[in-house]
C-alpha cells in the first residue's frame, strides 16, 4: 500500500492548482454573484484537455486514469465548486457511460468532441416525481419505425441549458413481476440539443453551485434515431446506477475540494485576524478546530482516492464493483465539506458571513454534495445494502 | 526546422533561498520551478512548431532533478528533452555553464536555438549571447516578437524606450523576453507522456571540444564572495482612479487585511 502520489500525478496537480488560481480563482465570486456559467474557462478547459482527462486517446481524450480526473475535480472546486461540478456532469455522467456502454459508432462520434470540451455533456434521470426513486421516472420512449419518441420532463439537470449532448433515462416498457406488481423497464437514450421536441423549462435558481447551469428538459413528441439507443434495451437502470457510481467519486472530489479550500482559507484568516492583541489563531479553540477540520479532510481524500482508484482497476478491464467505496467517499467527502464550511465562517466571525469572503460561498456549495447525486441518506442505503445481503 | 531551447530549473522565488557554505545555491533544497523567461522562449518555439512544424529540443544543465523542467516542457509540446549533469559541472557560473552547453549543442543539429533573457536566480543575462560566441553564430537577444520567414528569422529586439527589427539567417540563437507571450499550460495526458519519455542524460565526456579548465566551479572566472537572500519589499500597486473611488479602494484594501 503506498499513499506517495507519483511524481507524473504530482505535476498533473500543479497544473490543475496553477490553472485554477490563475484563471478559475478570479471569476469564482463573480460565477457565483451573477450566476453566470464560465463559458470562457470552459473553452479554455477543453482547450487544455480537462474536458476528457480520463478518455482515451483513440477517442480524442487525454489517456490518463481516474485519479487524474478526480485531482482535477479537487483543485477546481477548491476555488470554484461551479466549476468542478461543470467537468465532473460532463465527464462521468455523460462521456463514461458513452465510454463504457456506447457502440464503436456512438464513441467515435460523441466522444472526440466532448474531450475536446468542443460540446458539453449532461444526464438527465432525475424528475419531478422521481429522484431517489426511480420507478417514479415518468419519461416514456416508444418505438415508432426507425425512431424514439421521446414524451416527459427532467428536473434539476446540471449543464442542463449550456450541454450538446444528454444521456436521458426513460421507460421503454411495464412489465409484471412475479408478484404481479407493474415494474417499468428503462433505457438510456442520447439526444442531441437542437432535436425538435427538446426544449428548456426552468432555469433553478440555486442556495450555491450558482454558475452551473441548472434546467429543466422537456421532451414533447421528440423524435430520436433508433441508434440513439445507449447500451441494451431496458438496461436502462443499471446503466444510470453504474454511471451514478462514477459521478459520486466526481462529487466526493468536488466536495473535498471545497473542503480544502475552506480549510485554506481559514488558516490564512486565523493567522491575520488579531482579537485581543493576539491573532486567532494563537487561541487553542482555533487551533484544535483548525486540528479537526485537517483531520478530517485528510480522511475524506483517502477515501476519495480510494474509490478512485477502485474505478481506475474497472476502467482497466478487471470486474470489480466500485459502488461501495464511491458511496463511502461521497458520504463522507460531503458531510465532511458542510462540517469543515460551517466551522470556517463560524472562525471567520461576522466576515465569514459577508459574501466578500469565499468561505460564505463555500459552506452554500458544500450543502448541494449532500445532497445531488444520491443524498447522503441513500450513500447509507448503498453501503448498508453491501453490508447486509 | 529544428529548435533546441536551453531552459533552467531555477529556485521559485515564493520559496525561500537556501546557500552552500561556498557561497552558491542550494539547489537541491529549494522547491524549483522553470525560469520564466526560457518558459517565453520554450512557448515562441512551440509556437513556430505549431505554425510552420518544427522539432523542438530541450537542454537542460543541473542536477539530476533537473529532469522535471524537461518534463514539462515535454508535457508543453517539446518532442526531445536532454540533461546535462555530472559533478564536475557542478558551480559553474555563466563562462563554465555557456562551455557547456556549447559543448552539447555541438552534438546536436540545429537551426534555431532560444534561450531565456537571463535567470531569475542570478540576473547575468550572459549565457544566451555567451554560448552564440562559442559556437560562432549570430545572436538577437531580448527578442519581444519572433517570426520565422523562410531560412531567416525577424525579431523585435525590446530597448527601453523602443525596439529593433532584427533579420538574422539561420542558424542562430536568440534570447527570449517574459514579455515575448503568455506560455502555454501543460495538458494532463501531455504530462502522462513526458513521464514515459526517455530522457537523454549526458556527462562531461559526452561535450564535445571543452576544455576541463573551462568547467564547473574550477573553470569559473566568476568568485562569489558573499551571498545573502535580500529582504523583499512588497511589489506594491498602482491603480488610476478619481479621489472617491480612490477613498473607497483604499479602505476596501484596510477592510481585507482587517486594518480596520
Amino acid at each position: 500500500m503506498d499513499f506517495t502520489l507519483s511524481k507524473k500525478h504530482e505535476m498533473a496537480r500543479q497544473l490543475f492548482k496553477d490553472f485554477a488560481e490563475t484563471e478559475v480563482k478570479p471569476m469564482a465570486q463573480e460565477v457565483d454573484e451573477t450566476e453566470h456559467f464560465p463559458m470562457d474557462n470552459v473553452k479554455k478547459m477543453g482547450k487544455y484537455g480537462f474536458m476528457g482527462i480520463p478518455i482515451p486517446k483513440e477517442y480524442g481524450g487525454q489517456g490518463c486514469d481516474i485519479l487524474s480526473y478526480v485531482m482535477c475535480v479537487e483543485e477546481l472546486s477548491k476555488v470554484c465548486a461551479t466549476t468542478g461540478v461543470i467537468v465532473s456532469a460532463h465527464t462521468s455522467l455523460c462521456a463514461d457511460p458513452i465510454l463504457t456502454y456506447g457502440t464503436e459508432e456512438q464513441k467515435k462520434k460523441y466522444l472526440p468532441d466532448l474531450a475536446s470540451g468542443k460540446k458539453i455533456g449532461a444526464f438527465g434521470l432525475t424528475e419531478p416525481g422521481a429522484g431517489t426513486d426511480a420507478q417514479g421516472v415518468q419519461t416514456k420512449a416508444v418505438l415508432d419505425g426507425d425512431e424514439w419518441v421521446l414524451n416527459g420532463s427532467k428536473c434539476f439537470i446540471t449543464n442542463g441549458e449550456v450541454a450538446d449532448v444528454y444521456i436521458i433515462i426513460a421507460y421503454t416498457d411495464i412489465s409484471e413481476n412475479k408478484k404481479g406488481r407493474k415494474v417499468k423497464r428503462f433505457s438510456a437514450f442520447i439526444v442531441e440539443k437542437g432535436t425538435p421536441g427538446f426544449t428548456f423549462g426552468t432555469k433553478e435558481k440555486k442556495m450555491g453551485i450558482r454558475g452551473s447551469s441548472t434546467y429543466e428538459l422537456i421532451f414533447q413528441d421528440c423524435r430520436i434515431p433508433k441508434d440513439a439507443l445507449l447500451g441494451p434495451q431496458g438496461k436502462g437502470f443499471p446503466i444510470a446506477m453504474h454511471t451514478l457510481d462514477g459521478g459520486r467519486i466526481g462529487i466526493a472530489a468536488q466536495a473535498l475540494g471545497i473542503a480544502e479550500g475552506a480549510l485554506e482559507r481559514t488558516i490564512e484568516y486565523t493567522k491575520e485576524r488579531k482579537q485581543f492583541g493576539r491573532s486567532i489563531s494563537a487561541q487553542q479553540n482555533t487551533q484544535f478546530q483548525l486540528a479537526d477540520m485537517a483531520t478530517k479532510v485528510e480522511a475524506a481524500k483517502s477515501l476519495v482516492y480510494k474509490a478512485a482508484m477502485k474505478k481506475q482497476e474497472f476502467a482497466e478491464g478487471a470486474k470489480v464493483s466500485y459502488s461501495v467505496e464511491a458511496a463511502m467517499a461521497k458520504l463522507y467527502a460531503a458531510e465532511v465539506a458542510m462540517e469543515v464550511t460551517t466551522k470556517a465562517v463560524q472562525l471567520h466571525g461576522g466576515y465569514g458571513y459577508i459574501r466578500e469572503y469565499d468561505v460564505e460561498r463555500m459552506m452554500r456549495d458544500a450543502k448541494i454534495t449532500e445532497i445531488y447525486e444520491g443524498t447522503s441518506e441513500v450513500q447509507r442505503m448503498v453501503i448498508s445494502g453491501s453490508l447486509l445481503k | 526546422m529544428k529548435i533546441v531551447v536551453c531552459i533552467k530549473q531555477v529556485p521559485d522565488t515564493k520559496g525561500g533561498v537556501k546557500f552552500n557554505p561556498d557561497g552558491t545555491l542550494d539547489r537541491g533544497a529549494m522547491l524549483a520551478i522553470m525560469n520564466p523567461d526560457d518558459k517565453a522562449g520554450l512557448e515562441a518555439a512551440l509556437r513556430i512548431k505549431d505554425e510552420c512544424g518544427a522539432e523542438v529540443t530541450v537542454l537542460t544543465m543541473g542536477l539530476p532533478k533537473a529532469e522535471e523542467v524537461l518534463r514539462e516542457a515535454i508535457a508543453m509540446g517539446a518532442d526531445k528533452g536532454i540533461l546535462v549533469t555530472d559533478r564536475v559541472l557542478g558551480g559553474a557560473d555563466t563562462w563554465a555553464t555557456s562551455t557547456t552547453l556549447a559543448g552539447a549543442l555541438r552534438n546536436i543539429d540545429y537551426d534555431l536555438i532560444i534561450t531565456g533573457r537571463q535567470a531569475i536566480d542570478g540576473d547575468t543575462a550572459q549565457v544566451g549571447p555567451q554560448i552564440s560566441e562559442h559556437l560562432d553564430i549570430p545572436v538577437i537577444s531580448y527578442a519581444k516578437a519572433i517570426k520565422v520567414e523562410g531560412d531567416h528569422v525577424v525579431v523585435e529586439r525590446q530597448y527601453d524606450d523602443r525596439y529593433h527589427v532584427i533579420k538574422a539567417k539561420m542558424p542562430c540563437l536568440i534570447t527570449a523576453l517574459s514579455e515575448l507571450n503568455e506560455p502555454r499550460y501543460m495538458t494532463p495526458g501531455g504530462i502522462f507522456d513526458a513521464y514515459d519519455a526517455e530522457i537523454t542524460v549526458w556527462g562531461r565526456n559526452d561535450l564535445k571540444d571543452v576544455d576541463d579548465a573551462n568547467l564547473g566551479l574550477a573553470g569559473s572566472p566568476t568568485k562569489i564572495a558573499k551571498a545573502s537572500d535580500k529582504v523583499r519589499k512588497g511589489a506594491g500597486e498602482v491603480v488610476e482612479l478619481d479621489a472617491d473611488a480612490s477613498v473607497s479602494y483604499i479602505m476596501g484594501k484596510l477592510k481585507e487585511k482587517h486594518v480596520i
